[in-house]
């Protein structure tokens, strides 16, 4: 199985690949205001000039049962 | 003249007039469009071949009608072609509205689509004349694989150069998925297509025996994980919220699930190795990793369904969200069967089954095609002027018919599948076969039509799509047309 001399180093490369895109991520503070975030793309996308995550106007789940 | 372009929908009239540079969705559209071609043409091809296997006759003794050459045709239309145009209109789409900047380099974005379109007919040319590989969903021979890589490295350039771009700090997650959906098949892709050409249209692996095998497989499950699942959870985490008009359930659990899934899919591959001589333990270690991937997988089934939560009365009157959300029931069913299928005593019955074909297709019918559809019915209005599509009620049949398609399609292929593996394990005190293989094949004739009379009725779900489809296009030809239109009308007539 000398295969697995290929693609085990690819797969940890890939593994370090991906730890340093998430650890860019972190630092580039891309976690900072997750509930932000995930609202943004709701408000005003159809134009270029809108503004980047209006707060508090789009619904919000009611985590009650 | 720019404002005029039919797919600036729903923006304000008073902002229309100040905004300079608008979206470029050309490419968008032109693979909106191409999608619904490419999704009738494959599944067309798969209704043939399902018939030739209840019926062997309807090859009709012509070579390039064969099942052997019109089934890679079949999987490299509806994955490549259909799902491939869905991905990259929507990833397209999805970059410049999350980066709220026009496309990096919009005419290599129509490069893209050309040469995609070009790979398509090329496929469409050599598979039925019998050029192949011989290694699955990675058929097209070394010529066609080059302009693939060509292609998807321009791909590549315009999605990452849009979010080097960007406006917005923050990068959405559905363009993560997008990313590693791109990054990764670039990778699968030259891996696995490392060849030797000995002519135009032949060439050999580098790989031999198993070693070929581990590559192929590692290829092929990462192409599952990466090309029809990551790339289509990048749409599940745009259209849904959007289409829902409710942010995402959860979306701390949507960056935890990208990046489980990421770091644990590589090793899943092996699954499709096992009782083969593939070592025991690399066997194992891909069950396992099969196993883990439940974890993630549910989790973002379960973030994409709660985001209804509260809201449920959208499902009953949305037809395209109908779409959406039961695409992700049947995501959630296939990774739960699939891990199931991983494990090796379970494996010993489904392997060579026809179980499997029906595990492969409530992932592609269900969670790929009614995902892919309901996001064609979200922008296929946008990409032409118009508030909705053509006919709703019309979306409304094509979702029952696609849903019921679908049921009797995996119904029947579970049942032939299990009956298949234990009538080929049954053997008599004396240690002989109870069966000949021929007589499973026989008692698999009625579910074979089953599965033909489902595959029918998603084909049909898919022609009055593409009927909806035509008649959106035709209707929004209209503000085309009418360029000279002051933008502030424009806008307000799509607002």
């Amino acid at each position: 199985m000398d295969i697995l001399f290929l693609l085990i180093p690819l797969s940890v490369l890939l593994v370090f690949a991906l730890m340093a895109a998430f650890l860019w991520a972190l630092q580039g503070r891309q976690f900072e205001d997750l509930d932000r975030e995930g609202t943004r793309i709701l408000a005003g996308e159809g134009d270029l000039d809108g503004d980047q995550g209006s707060d508090g106007e789009v619904p919000r789940h009611s985590r009650s049962p | 003249m720019e404002v005029a372009l039919p797919a600036r929908s729903g923006m304000h009239p008073a902002k229309a007039v100040s905004a300079a540079p608008t979206y470029d969705d050309n490419a968008v559209r032109l693979f909106t469009l191409a999608a619904v071609l490419w999704g009738v043409v494959g599944m067309a091809v798969g209704v043939l071949i399902a018939a030739q296997l209840a019926w062997p006759q309807l090859n009709f003794s012509v070579p390039w009608l064969s099942y052997g050459r019109l089934r890679p045709l079949h999987t490299n239309a509806v994955i490549f072609a259909f799902g491939g145009c869905a991905l990259m209109a929507s990833s397209l789409y999805v970059v410049q509205r999350t980066s709220q900047v026009a496309l990096f380099l919009p005419k290599l974005a129509s490069f893209v689509f050309w040469g995609w379109q070009a790979v398509i007919v090329a496929a469409a040319i050599t598979l039925p004349l019998g050029y192949t590989r011989a290694k699955e969903y990675a058929e097209l021979e070394w010529p066609i694989a080059i302009l693939i890589a060509v292609v998807w490295v321009a791909y590549a350039i315009v999605f990452f150069g849009t979010i080097g771009i960007r406006k917005v700090r923050h990068i959405y997650v559905a363009n993560w998925f997008f990313g590693a959906f791109i990054i990764a098949v670039a990778l699968l892709h030259i891996v696995n297509g490392a060849v030797i050409p000995v002519g135009w249209m032949k060439s050999y692996s580098v790989y031999a025996g198993v070693q070929d095998a581990m590559v192929q497989w590692w290829y092929g499950h990462n192409a599952v994980g990466f090309f029809l699942t990551a790339g289509f959870l990048g749409m599940m985490y745009y259209f849904i919220p959007k289409q829902a008009e409710r942010p995402i359930y959860s979306y701390r659990l949507s960056i935890v699930h990208f990046w489980a899934l990421i770091f644990t899919y590589m090793w899943a591959g092996p699954h499709h190795l096992h009782y083969t001589a593939l070592p025991d333990w690399a066997q194992s270690v891909g069950m396992v990793f099969s196993l883990v991937l439940l974890a993630p997988s549910w989790g973002g089934m379960i973030n994409g369904v709660m985001t209804l939560s509260g809201a449920w009365h959208k499902l009953r009157d949305d037809p395209i969200l109908k779409f959406l959300i039961v695409s992700l029931s049947f995501y959630g069913m296939s990774t739960f069967e699939g891990p199931m299928m991983s494990i090796k005593t379970v494996n010993a019955l489904s392997h060579y089954t026809d179980w499997t074909v029906g595990h492969v297709h409530a992932g592609a019918l269900g969670w790929v095609g009614l995902i892919s559809m309901g996001t064609l019915y979200f922008l296929v209005p946008r990409m032409f002027g118009q508030k909705k599509m053509y006919s709703v009620p019309a979306i409304n049949l094509h979702f029952w018919i696609s849903t019921l398609g679908i049921v009797l399609y995996i119904a029947a292929m579970w049942m032939a599948g299990v009956m298949q593996g234990l009538m080929w394990r049954d053997v008599n005190a004396d240690g002989t076969l109870v069966y000949t293989f021929v007589e499973s094949v026989k008692a698999t004739f009625p579910f074979y039509v089953i599965r033909l009379a489902g595959g029918l009725l998603y084909l049909s779900g898919m022609l009055l799509m593409t009927w909806n489809v035509v008649m959106t296009a035709l209707a929004g030809r209209k503000p085309a047309e009418d360029q000279a239109a002051p933008p502030a009308l424009v806008g307000a007539a799509v607002a």
